[in-house]
């Protein structure tokens, strides 16, 4: 119940970003990229005190199994959009006035906890960019299976139905343990909400070792019987 | 927006001894106030203002196909505009991100509770279903839109009729309301919105409150049994918040529903 799926990580994938990252949680794959910081066009969007994070959350359409449409939808664009806020809350952004971070997410293979793995990719990617983080930030989809708290659901988990059927509790939490994002889908007791924040924590403990761990140059690859490969 | 930092200071240190200077209590909520029935073109409708901030909102019914993973069940979309009219700092314009953001915050306190019963929105299984389409405006903002915004999307629902479907024609006729209401469970949706500013929460913030907040959190809460139900959450804004704030703020949002819900229950009978 509270096992992570068997991750991979790596940082680098991409060579003409400035910064980029692999996330794998069992079947759920996003690749992140970082460009900047570079000026920010039009000026007026310039904030004279600190950069601002752009961030584009991009679920392909062959990631899931009924095709997605391409391009932007709504539940991609808030996507983004709290994908920013979290990694506006840990990336020292106040370093780099008047400048975008521009930040893409793309999920390549979908099986639940998509904006999760982006989180971790793309947190990933920001600090393999150089860009200055005050704390690192981890992420993970605590759900309600009938009564029993999970950690780190998957598709069939998610489209539970039977008992009090299927919540889905996405947090992102920084290597301090704050709570930089977080949303809920499902219904659980008020009473048993401190639960999920608990889980949330040591899950997010663990996957902050792998990404870090792949940030110093492993490649990262738990589903491999040996484990793990030096570069 | 932009506030000025000798505005957020003041803010900030009043909270730090329990004020606001309007002289709320943090959790406090301004006066609620709901109209009904706005529009005679809409199937439900409601303005509902909370303190000087105001919103209309319209339910419209639809038919159209099933989605292919829900053969039997109606559909339903919220859209959220804030109106030019609502104040300076609003352009004509698609919808911006903050108010797809609100849009879908408010569509998932309602789906997520199980307030309306799906399935008994479908006309033929397969084929045509009933499409709840939820349209709000926001007015005026003086703060705290989202939580208008969803008052005024429950009370929508809970007035709405269909209108009278021709089963041989397939045609709907928008001019006969029917006597019969939609249909809606017990799961009823209060959704709240919390803020934090600086190392303090509050409830129900007025513009400049608003604008001084760092982070936020939205949940919605419904009570079908004894227990209190979280149904949707979403936390907002570029400041994190502790496990003790997130804690502190399910607390208060169980006061502010046994406060806030029996009122909103009296006004909308």
């Amino acid at each position: 119940m509270d096992e992570l799926r068997p991750m991979r990580a790596e940082v680098g994938v991409i060579p003409n970003a400035v910064g980029s990252a692999l996330f794998a949680a069992g079947k759920t794959i996003a690749i992140a990229t970082v460009y900047g910081p570079r000026q920010l066009h039009p000026a007026n969007k310039r904030k004279a005190d600190r950069g601002i994070i752009r961030c584009m959350y991009n679920m392909l359409p062959f990631s899931v199994s009924d095709r997605a449409r391409p391009g932007p939808s709504r539940r991609s664009k808030e996507i983004g959009f709290v994908t920013e806020s979290a990694l506006s809350a840990v990336a020292d952004l106040s370093r780099f006035p008047g400048t975008v971070i521009d930040v893409q997410i793309l999920i390549i293979q979908a099986d639940a906890g998509t904006r999760c793995a982006g989180i971790n990719a793309a947190a990933m990617a920001l600090a393999h960019a150089g860009i200055v983080m005050k704390e690192m930030v981890s992420s993970v989809a605590i759900g309600k299976i009938d009564d029993k708290i999970v950690v780190d659901i998957t598709k069939d988990e998610e489209d539970y139905s039977d008992g009090e059927g299927s919540t889905d509790i996405p947090f992102s939490i920084t290597s301090n343990n704050e709570v930089v994002h977080l949303q809920l889908d499902g219904l659980i007791q008020t009473k048993r909400f401190k639960e999920a924040i608990e889980a949330a924590k040591v899950a997010c403990e663990k996957i902050l070792d792998v990404q870090t761990r792949a940030l110093k140059g492993e490649i990262i690859n738990e589903n491999e019987s040996k484990g793990v490969k030096k570069k | 927006m932009k506030i000025s930092n000798i505005n957020k200071k003041k803010i900030i240190e009043l909270l730090k001894e329990g004020k606001r200077l309007d002289g709320r209590k943090p959790f406090d909520f301004r006066e609620v106030t709901i109209e009904k029935g706005i529009s005679n073109k809409a199937e439900g409708s409601a303005r509902v203002k909370i303190g000087k901030t105001e919103v209309i909102v319209g339910v419209k019914m639809q038919t159209q196909e099933p989605y292919p993973d829900h053969q039997d069940e109606g559909t339903m979309m919220v859209s959220m505009e804030f109106s030019p009219a609502s104040g300076e700092r609003y352009e004509l314009g698609p919808p911006r991100i903050d108010a797809i953001e609100t849009a879908r915050v408010i569509d998932r306190g309602i789906r997520e509770s199980g307030f309306i019963d799906w399935k008994k929105l479908c006309i033929e299984e397969g084929e045509k279903v009933w499409s709840v389409m939820i349209d709000i405006y926001c007015i005026n903002d003086d703060g705290n839109v989202l939580d208008a915004g969803a008052l005024g999307a429950f009370t929508a629902l809970k007035l709405a009729k269909f209108p009278v479907y021709d089963k041989k024609e397939e045609t709907i006729k928008y001019d006969e309301l029917s006597k019969d209401p939609l249909p809606l469970t017990e799961n009823a949706p209060l959704t709240m919105t919390f803020y934090k500013i600086g190392d303090s929460l509050l409830f129900d913030p007025n513009r400049d409150e608003e604008d001084a907040a760092d982070a936020r959190l939205t949940l919605s809460i419904s009570q079908p049994k004894k227990d209190k139900i979280i149904n949707s959450m979403q936390k907002g804004g570029l400041v994190s918040m502790t496990a003790d704030e997130l804690n502190k703020i399910v607390e208060e949002s169980e006061k502010v529903y046994n406060k806030l819900f029996p009122d909103i229950e009296k006004k909308i009978k």
